[in-house]
């Protein structure tokens, strides 16, 4: 059992899960799916500020959304020992394999490319970019965007709301941005 | 409850998130309770090991996506939606309540001029493609053992805390 689970999960076993998670917060207090929130929850709590958009009752609003996020970290840390996988290759396609060699990445252990997303990483051009630049922007744009994937692509999709779908055909025109003009810049 | 006063104005109407009714108000305190607050720690926990087993808070997966040359997160995102979709019609058509009795309600996206669903979208996408992880694999990677993870939450932050600043003057 732990040996099957240890192996990297497939995209029609993790999806439905994932989809699961949405009706599951529904049923035990009536919240709505989405992570980055917590974002502005951890912004009310820490940084004092005059600002009204992070003035409000932070505990009673985001409890709730804090817990859940300490649990995405716990199940994180559960992944990466308990059920870590044998082989520490992404089975990423030959494809992408090759576009992100030409552009200088070597090595492809782990979920992240080590040489730019790590702490030694920070101290060249491309990481500090990748890491602070890309951290400040997913920040600011959940926030403008009012979601990130998980409230956006996933929770209000499946509600079929329409600013959801402008908002996700956002993201991706974004991220083909950044993966097509951008990285290529600065790898 | 006294703080969550509802703003009818239109200009205040832009932010669905900070308009909060009274029935949600009431959710937010009895979703404080211990026992629902452990659900939502284990709910997080199952979907913090999904999503480094699945490899979707994989840096080298999300430049697969961007990139068209691999069915993998579009099947993961593809899914997902599926199985939330026919799991909220369900709820809204059956009118089910929470476990503790509560009416089940989905705050509805207000489009307003839509301008920040097509900027921010596209900021978050940027970060998005940048970092090759969105919020929910920053925590679960942080866990995992990316411990840089903690540098781009904090900048996350920072970036929420800008938006927050700058907010009156940008348009919705």
């Amino acid at each position: 059992m732990l040996e099957w689970l240890s192996q990297p999960w497939p995209w029609y076993v993790a999806g439905p899960l994932i989809g699961l998670i949405v009706p599951l917060l529904l049923l035990i207090g009536g919240k709505s799916f989405g992570v980055s929130a917590n974002l502005r929850h951890l912004c009310a709590a820490v940084l004092p500020t005059r600002v009204d958009f992070l003035r409000y009752d932070w505990k009673r609003q985001g409890l709730w959304n804090l817990t859940f996020a300490l649990g995405i970290v716990l199940g994180g840390f559960i992944a990466a020992t308990l059920l870590a996988s044998p082989d520490p290759y992404v089975h990423i396609s030959e494809a992408t394999r090759a576009d992100l060699a030409a552009l200088g990445i070597t090595d492809f252990r782990g979920l992240v490319p080590s040489e730019f997303i790590s702490w030694k990483g920070l101290t060249t051009l491309p990481g500090l970019i990748m890491v602070v630049l890309g951290g400040f922007l997913i920040g600011f744009g959940a926030r403008y965007a009012g979601g990130c994937t998980s409230g956006h692509a996933i929770m209000g999709l499946a509600d079929l709301q329409l600013p959801s779908l402008v908002a996700t055909i956002g993201f991706f025109i974004g991220g083909l941005i950044a993966t097509y003009l951008i990285l290529p810049l600065i790898l | 409850m006294a703080e969550l006063v509802r703003d009818t104005r239109p200009e205040a109407c832009i932010d669905v998130e900070q308009v909060a009714p009274d029935y949600e108000a009431q959710a937010q305190e009895t979703g404080n309770r211990p026992g629902s607050l452990l659900a939502y720690l284990l709910l997080g926990i199952f979907f913090g090991i999904v999503l480094i087993k699945s490899e979707v808070a994989s840096w080298f997966r999300i430049q697969e996506m961007f990139r068209f040359q691999s069915f993998h997160m579009y099947g993961v995102i593809g899914s997902a939606v599926v199985v939330a979709g026919v799991s909220v019609q369900l709820i809204k058509r059956l009118r089910l309540k929470t476990i503790h009795g509560e009416p089940i309600e989905i705050q509805p996206k207000v489009w307003g001029k839509g301008v920040r669903y097509w900027l921010g979208g596209i900021l978050f996408g940027l970060g998005w493609g940048l970092l090759g992880a969105c919020p929910g694999p920053m925590f679960a990677l942080l866990g995992s053992g990316v411990t840089v993870m903690v540098v781009a939450l904090a900048s996350a932050m920072l970036g929420t805390w800008a938006y927050a600043v700058l907010r009156p003057r940008l348009p919705h």
